[in-house]
């Protein structure tokens, strides 16, 4: 049986509706249709390409865990070693800006002779405020020289070994310091106390002292120089019925850190003990 | 030999730590006497010998160093030993009571006897500003290190001496 349309009219017609349909795609007819096409065909590539990307990760992740583990591993160890630089950086800044600090009290007082020296240990007994620096006789430190800091007294050199020596602080309780007070003109004795308190003694009555004033070494009875700076009062204690006033004092070192100090090796102490009347009978 | 040089270096260590750490801690105006509480320790082991020795070596070292008469910390550390060896055998079901015991027999002694001292002959203190601000924190200092010093001491004198199967 033969079909309605002959062969050639077939092709005639595809023919024209191929042109017709490029005709109206050149005319942009076409727009909405092609791009939902390209939309499907972006989204099914991105699904494939999402599908493709997870399994290759699913095969290749376990290696970048272990490369990680091992770089953050380094890494952490870098950071640690960096940590511990930087810790001994800061205690060697510290450690500069105090001995600075000392370089300038010394060269602001050039009339004594200094020796640098560290703070190794502290008595081992609480009833004994003393330290002990890591000179001694070796480096011609003698008993009875001066120690100081920038911020002022420390005490003296108690006693000496060849490598190291004892230093009383002037927190003991034994230790006596004579001192003025420039703002009232007065001169009073510095003692310490077994709570490592210091306290001014022997202040004539007829003294103003106010809270603020500034306390010296007078260098009186020659076991320190004078002008060395101690402390400041802060509170005054007087009592009509006494002979002397009192005063608490601030002493300007911080003994609690007490890390370096200089001593004053060219400050000879005068030993007045044979001057001192003998009591009794 | 073994257990005299290991003694020798706890010993050393203890006198290193107390002058630049424990010393350095204070409460109110009292500070720890690891030395002490060491020798107070090992006096309790029984079968550690030459305690007797080690507390005038000791006494002797201490009192080198510090500004306290040596005679005064030699008398003291021998006391503790020997305190420690009368209580070794008393009370030796509890032996960190006899511990305690015996820091707190050892610390009043040495202070005791350094604060007599200084009254006596170098300052004026006052008794009660001593024990409140020194003698009574320095033993609450040194009750805390001995509790934690016990075992370790009990545990090193059964690796030097140890009991013969």
């Amino acid at each position: 049986m033969k079909t309605g349309f002959p062969r050639s009219l077939q092709r005639i017609v595809i023919g024209l509706v191929a042109v017709g349909l490029i005709v109206l795609a050149l005319g942009g007819y076409f727009q909405p249709v092609s791009s939902w096409f390209q939309r499907l065909v972006v989204d099914a590539q991105t699904w494939f390409s999402d599908r493709y990307l997870a399994f290759v990760d699913f095969l290749t992740v376990p290696r970048d865990v272990a490369s990680l583990r091992q770089q953050n591993a380094e890494l952490e160890a870098e950071v640690a070693q960096l940590q511990t630089q930087v810790i001994a950086l800061q205690q060697q800044v510290t450690e500069v800006q105090v001995l600075s600090a000392l370089l300038e009290f010394a060269r602001a007082n050039p009339e004594y002779s200094y020796m640098g020296a560290t703070v190794i240990g502290r008595d081992p007994s609480p009833f004994y405020r003393y330290v002990i620096v890591d000179i001694g006789s070796n480096n011609g430190i003698l008993p009875g020289m001066p120690v100081v800091t920038n911020q002022g007294l420390v005490g003296r050199v108690d006693a000496v070994i060849a490598e190291a020596a004892r230093v009383q602080l002037i927190t003991d309780s034994a230790s006596a310091v004579n001192v003025r007070l420039p703002a009232s003109n007065t001169e009073a004795m510095l003692v310490g106390s077994v709570t490592g308190d210091l306290s001014l003694d022997m202040v004539p009555q007829d003294a103003t002292v106010q809270p603020g004033d500034v306390v010296l070494t007078s260098g009186l009875g020659g076991g320190y120089p004078p002008n060395l700076l101690v402390g400041q009062v802060v509170s005054v204690r007087q009592l009509e019925y006494e002979l002397f006033q009192q005063a608490s004092i601030q002493p300007n070192v911080d003994f609690s850190r007490l890390q370096f100090v200089l001593i004053i090796t060219n400050f000879k102490p005068v030993d007045i003990t044979p001057l001192i009347p003998a009591t009794g009978p | 030999m073994r257990a005299f040089l290991s003694i020798l270096a706890l010993v050393l260590l203890a006198v290193f730590l107390q002058l630049t750490v424990v010393s350095r801690i204070n409460l109110l105006s009292g500070s720890a006497d690891l030395v002490l509480i060491f020798l107070a320790a090992m006096s309790l082991q029984e079968r550690v010998r030459h305690m007797l020795l080690w507390g005038a070596a000791v006494g002797l070292l201490v009192g080198g160093i510090s500004a306290a008469p040596w005679y005064l910390c030699v008398g003291a550390y021998l006391t503790v030993v020997g305190l420690g060896r009368l209580l070794a055998r008393r009370i030796w079901q509890a032996p960190l009571l006899a511990l305690l015991v015996v820091t707190m027999g050892g610390t009043l002694i040495l202070q005791g006897s350094i604060f007599v001292y200084r009254a006596l002959f170098e300052t004026a203190l006052s008794l009660s500003e001593v024990f409140s601000q020194v003698v009574l924190p320095s033993l609450f200092l040194n009750f805390l290190i001995a509790v934690v010093l016990h075992p370790l001491i009990r545990d090193l004198g059964d690796r030097l001496y140890p009991l013969e199967a």
